[in-house]
């Protein structure tokens, strides 16, 4: 018997979700052996994981209160990864732009209308951001790859709240705790139900317009050109500068919104932990997404209930709720790999065929 | 101000071993065509394993070795993603770095005594070895007198640059790292040395790890290494892909590093927050300074199959 890989002549249109769907089962498999080996019982940690995520109502509404941020931020890199520009700044945009919204919310709250007070924010927090996230974007058009610049933002952006928050915007009135004030009720993002609040009506948004934007305008189709041959879209005429600096405006732009939808919707306070790993979740989620929109949506979900499952497994079962992280990557790790069945067939032949 | 200096360098030397050891460990990897941008979390998973081997065992050439050792199992598995399976480059070495994070924290609470954290413990370190009778002078002494992981790697610098440019495997090396196409033809196995120089760069970048949490900074704390690992694969463009280039950006880091710990104990007035931006702003800087000029010069030092797959299709 032998097996060989045979490249497929033809694609039919299920394959890929069908590969996709067989590589996160087997990367829970490959979870449950990394489990055993880190001297967890994986069925009962699994168990643990979904009931703690998606087990009753509220649950599941943590589990879309912690989608949000996840969301935001993956589409902010799924649009600047269309083009194959490696905004790997998200998780320091998201940091900047918390940074915008929650300067406007201390100390340009009182002299605004309330009801301005929250879109203030949010242009503020996307126009911060969107200049933070233009500085490697100008650094891409000199010639200097984005992979690193952007990285380093990130560490710089985070060290920056941690100044601000422990620093200048420390509460007085805090009793040393690090964080800002709690900001004034009308700075508060408005509740659905529970803790929801409607920072994930933005992320749908978001979602419908990215969507729509890069499936039907000409802008949409420059990015895809540019970022599946630069050297069609030279010669096609297209500007691939000034769309670096579009895409970028629009992937910082939406992190930043991420950082102003933490701020405003969970801590109301600049406080520790609103840079939480979402940037560099949102890479693995827009990578898993295929780049779709939608589908970053759904995926961001799952991300997120491996999240809220996590801290719950630390409650419930006493494990490190980082169990999330390692299955995130796992998944991830398994889809990429499993994606040579998209391109490859397994043949196995019998001797004698041969 | 030349005792700063001298007590600057001296402070400079342990501070860039890891970050030598890395970027050594990344031309290797990256002279071969494979970019392994899992650094970051292989320096992560090896310096909680190493730590927490060493200070069971309390030996800490099993804590050393288990550092490479995870290393290199990291490595294999982008080495396989990459290599044989053709994924993404960027994208595999990100995952890995994202599941070494999370790795390295679940090992961290779990690796310590009676299944607890590791966290906070003190275990056996690297001492920096004393010369007596080596030099009269104490500063000079205190540029001399490093641990022995620190010796070692700076012998690594002029051993790899000989193997680069001397050894016939070396030389087949950087072949497959131009034109894979080409050295094949000649009959050298891209595959194979894909796979060995991925992970002998990735176990490289698990002894750096070891160096954090057994020599530099004993112990572990999550996210030990603090953005070193992505420093590194900077160094790596700052020292165009050459091993002794590497050590003066490794020197000029560690600098930065011991600048910003130099300042802080001086009671300056600067923020720590804005001292701790440092080294991330001077390796933009840095690679500003180097893209443009190699820009200037109108060449790339990059391997030229750098991130791209082969098959022989």
């Amino acid at each position: 018997m032998l097996i060989t890989l045979e490249k497929r002549l033809e694609r039919p249109g299920y394959l890929s979700a069908l590969v996709t769907t067989v590589s996160m089962i087997g990367a829970f498999l490959i979870g449950a052996i990394l489990l055993l080996l880190l001297g967890a019982n994986p069925i009962t940690t699994y168990h643990a994981m979904f009931v703690g995520s998606l087990g009753n109502k509220g649950s599941v509404i943590d589990t879309l209160v912690k989608a949000t941020p996840l969301m935001l931020t993956t589409l902010a890199v799924l649009a600047a990864f269309k083009m194959r520009f490696w905004n790997i700044g998200a998780e320091g945009q998201l940091a900047v732009g918390a940074i915008g919204a929650s300067g406007v919310a201390l100390f340009w709250a009182q002299s605004l209308p309330d009801p301005l007070i929250i879109p203030v924010m949010m242009v503020a927090a996307i126009a911060a951001a969107a200049i933070w996230g233009l500085v490697p974007a100008l650094l891409k058009i000199w010639g200097i790859s984005e992979l690193l610049t952007t990285l380093m933002t990130n560490y710089i952006a985070i060290l920056w709240v941690e100044h601000l928050y422990t620093g200048p915007w420390k509460d007085p009135k805090g009793f040393g705790f690090p964080g800002s004030a709690q900001f004034s009720d009308p700075a508060w993002l408005p509740y659905i139900t529970g803790r929801l609040h409607i920072g994930v009506v933005f992320a749908v948004i978001a979602a419908f317009a990215l969507w729509f934007f890069l499936s039907f305008t000409k802008w949409g189709y420059e990015v895809t050109v540019i970022g599946e041959n630069p050297k069609t879209a030279r010669y096609a005429g297209i500007n691939i500068h000034r769309n670096i600096l579009i895409i970028m405006l629009v992937s910082a732009g939406l992190a930043g919104l991420a950082g102003m939808t933490e701020v405003a919707g969970i801590a109301h306070r600049l406080q520790k932990g609103v840079t939480a790993g979402y940037g560099y979740q949102a890479i693995m989620i827009a990578w898993l997404a295929k780049l779709n929109p939608w589908a970053a949506l759904f995926v961001s979900v799952l991300f997120a209930a491996l999240l809220v499952g996590g801290d719950q497994l630390q409650i419930t079962a006493g494990l490190p709720s980082s169990v999330a992280l390692i299955l995130q990557g796992t998944i991830l790790l398994t889809v990429l790999g499993g994606e040579i069945l998209t391109d490859y067939k397994v043949v196995i032949h019998r001797r004698a065929t041969v | 101000m030349n005792l700063l200096l001298l007590a600057i360098i001296a402070a400079a030397i342990p501070a860039g071993t890891s970050l030598l050891l890395a970027a050594l460990g990344e031309i290797l990897t990256e002279r071969s065509g494979v970019l392994n941008l899992g650094i970051e979390g292989i320096m992560l998973t090896s310096a909680v394993c190493s730590f927490a081997v060493a200070y069971h065992s309390d030996n800490l050439l099993l804590g050393v070795l288990t550092g490479a050792l995870v290393g290199s199992v990291l490595s294999f598995v982008h080495a396989f993603l990459t290599v044989s399976l053709h994924t993404d480059q960027i994208v595999t070495g990100l995952a890995i770095t994202i599941f070494g994070t999370g790795l390295s924290a679940f090992l961290g609470q779990r690796l310590g005594p009676e299944g607890g954290s590791l966290v906070g413990l003190t275990g056996p370190s690297f001492e920096k070895i004393s010369w007596p009778g080596l030099t009269a002078n104490p500063d000079i002494a205190a540029i001399l007198q490093q641990d022995i992981m620190t010796y070692t790697t700076l012998l690594l610098v002029p051993v790899i640059s000989i193997f680069l440019t001397r050894i016939q495997e070396g030389l087949n090396l950087r072949a497959v790292g131009e034109n894979p196409r080409a050295a094949d033809a000649l009959g050298v196995n891209v595959t194979k040395l894909r796979y060995r120089y991925t992970i002998i760069g990735g176990s490289l970048a698990g002894l750096a790890g070891a160096h954090l949490s057994l020599a530099y900074t004993p112990g572990w704390t999550e996210g030990l290494t603090g953005g070193r690992g992505w420093i590194a694969i900077a160094l790596v463009v700052f020292a165009t892909w050459n091993p002794s280039r590497a050590l003066v950006g490794a020197i000029l880091f560690g600098s930065i590093n011991a600048l910003q710990f130099r300042l802080q104990a001086m009671g300056t007035t600067i923020s720590p927050a804005f001292l701790g931006m440092l080294p991330y702003a001077s390796t933009i800087f840095v690679l500003i300074i180097i893209t443009r000029w190699e820009s200037a010069r109108k060449r790339s030092s990059a391997p030229a199959a750098l991130g791209v797959p082969y098959s022989r299709e």
